[in-house]
């Protein structure tokens, strides 16, 4: 497994994250190159079925990421989305998801060197962790291969 | 029994309310929901242990909802459900009579929805030892194990949707799963997309779902859904103390939130 390259998506907010690993790049700071950055208007927008959509396409680990709380540029969006990720991470370990796999943080724009340090440990624990194979063999399964 | 036919007969006669929800013998030993509009079919009303089924279902029917002001058999899960769907506004709390049954299976009389409400404050409610177990022994499992347990439990459901029809606070017209545009969750019952249904059933009852596992019963393959959603009421008591159906009035657990909500895993 020595040549595995971990997939990772990243869901960030336009706001804060977004933002913040732009100034990564012009800070010039060098980071893992195996993230996929979807920005969204705002953690409030991201529903919780797309981390288990980016599981189903392949992802190996998700990064999900937005403003600190009382930063949010729509002032409540990452509250309720703290609710949602706390209830919904509780679902997915009950259901047998592999949560180590799912890095959830807040970085502000300011945070550029903080991004670049998310991205990096979680690359590396999901490059240990492996491939997720368990939900890649979930969808292989069903018919959606035949179609 | 007599006493439920007998208010019942009052009610009707009263014309105080238009309809009884209540539970009929069936076929085969079965019973089914019996909709009562005449006081002189109030003797076809029964209750037993057979009748477990939650008739709160049916209050936010188009059809039942339009008859006029409805009286309703009412079970403990479904006290809590009238709450519930009270709580969401789907039904008025001044078109509803509670034909209450206590713990000990004799009728309550409630004056109003508030004698209900305190009545549950103090009744003993928890989880059957069945449920509870079959819950502890899932979450003493490793991660493998879960999720080798839940694909196989969920590789039989063949998606007749009847967890959701049967359940009273999945009542929207236009759920989820028939958009498609784009496509959410897959329309073939394939492995990938039956988990990711009933994760998003379980999901969608978060905070709300009190517990009274018509999910589980009305499963044709006997598929332990209810172990979901009622882990998932559990968690909510334990992150936010909210316990769904125990007040007219409450938060609902997502659209709602707490600026010092704890959590131990945001980096």
């Amino acid at each position: 497994m020595s040549d595995f390259e971990p997939k990772i998506v990243a869901f960030v907010c336009n706001w804060c994250t977004y933002a913040g690993a732009d100034l990564t790049g012009t800070s010039r700071i060098k980071y893992a190159p195996n993230v996929k950055i979807i920005r969204f208007p705002c953690t409030g927008r991201i529903d919780f079925m797309l981390l288990m959509k980016a599981f189903q396409n392949g992802a190996d680990g998700i990064i999900v990421s937005g403003c600190h709380p009382n930063d949010c540029h729509y002032s409540t969006g990452n509250f309720h989305a703290r609710r949602r990720w706390m209830t919904f991470r509780e679902l997915m370990d009950y259901m047998g998801v592999d949560t180590e796999r799912i890095t959830f943080s807040w970085v502000s724009a300011a945070e550029g060197a903080r991004w670049a340090e998310i991205v990096n440990t979680t690359t590396e624990k999901v490059r240990k962790l492996g491939p997720y194979t368990n939900y890649q063999n979930l969808v292989k399964l069903g018919i959606e291969e035949e179609l | 029994m007599e006493s439920i036919r007998k208010k019942a007969k009052e009610l009707l006669e009263g014309n105080v309310v238009q309809v009884i929800i209540g539970y009929e013998n069936g076929t085969s030993n079965k019973v089914r929901a019996a909709f009562i509009k005449d006081a002189s079919q109030v003797d076809r009303l029964i209750y037993d242990e057979r009748c477990v089924q939650n008739l709160a279902v049916y209050l936010t029917k188009h059809e039942v909802k339009h008859s006029g002001k409805m009286g309703i058999v009412a079970t403990i899960p479904v006290m809590r459900t009238i709450n519930m769907l009270i709580a969401e506004e789907q039904i008025k709390p001044e078109n509803i009579v509670v034909l209450g049954i206590g713990e000990d299976g004799k009728l309550l009389e409630f004056a109003d929805l508030h004698v209900m409400e305190d009545y549950l404050k103090k009744a003993k409610i928890e989880l059957s030892a069945k449920d509870k177990e079959a819950i502890e022994k899932i979450k003493k499992m490793s991660v493998q194990e879960r999720f080798e347990y839940w694909s196989k439990a969920l590789e039989t459901c063949f998606k007749c949707y009847a967890c959701r029809q049967a359940c009273p606070l999945c009542y929207c017209t236009r759920c989820a799963v028939e958009c498609n545009t784009p496509q959410w969750i897959p329309v073939p019952a394939s492995a990938n997309g039956n988990y990711e249904w009933h994760m998003l059933r379980a999901m969608h009852l978060s905070g709300r779902c009190v517990s009274c596992g018509e999910c589980g019963r009305a499963c044709p393959l006997d598929i332990p859904v209810h172990l979901l959603t009622m882990h998932m009421a559990e968690e909510s008591k334990k992150m936010f103390g909210v316990d769904a159906g125990f007040a007219m009035k409450m938060d609902s657990v997502l659209s709602t939130y707490k600026p010092d909500d704890k959590e131990q895993f945001i980096q």
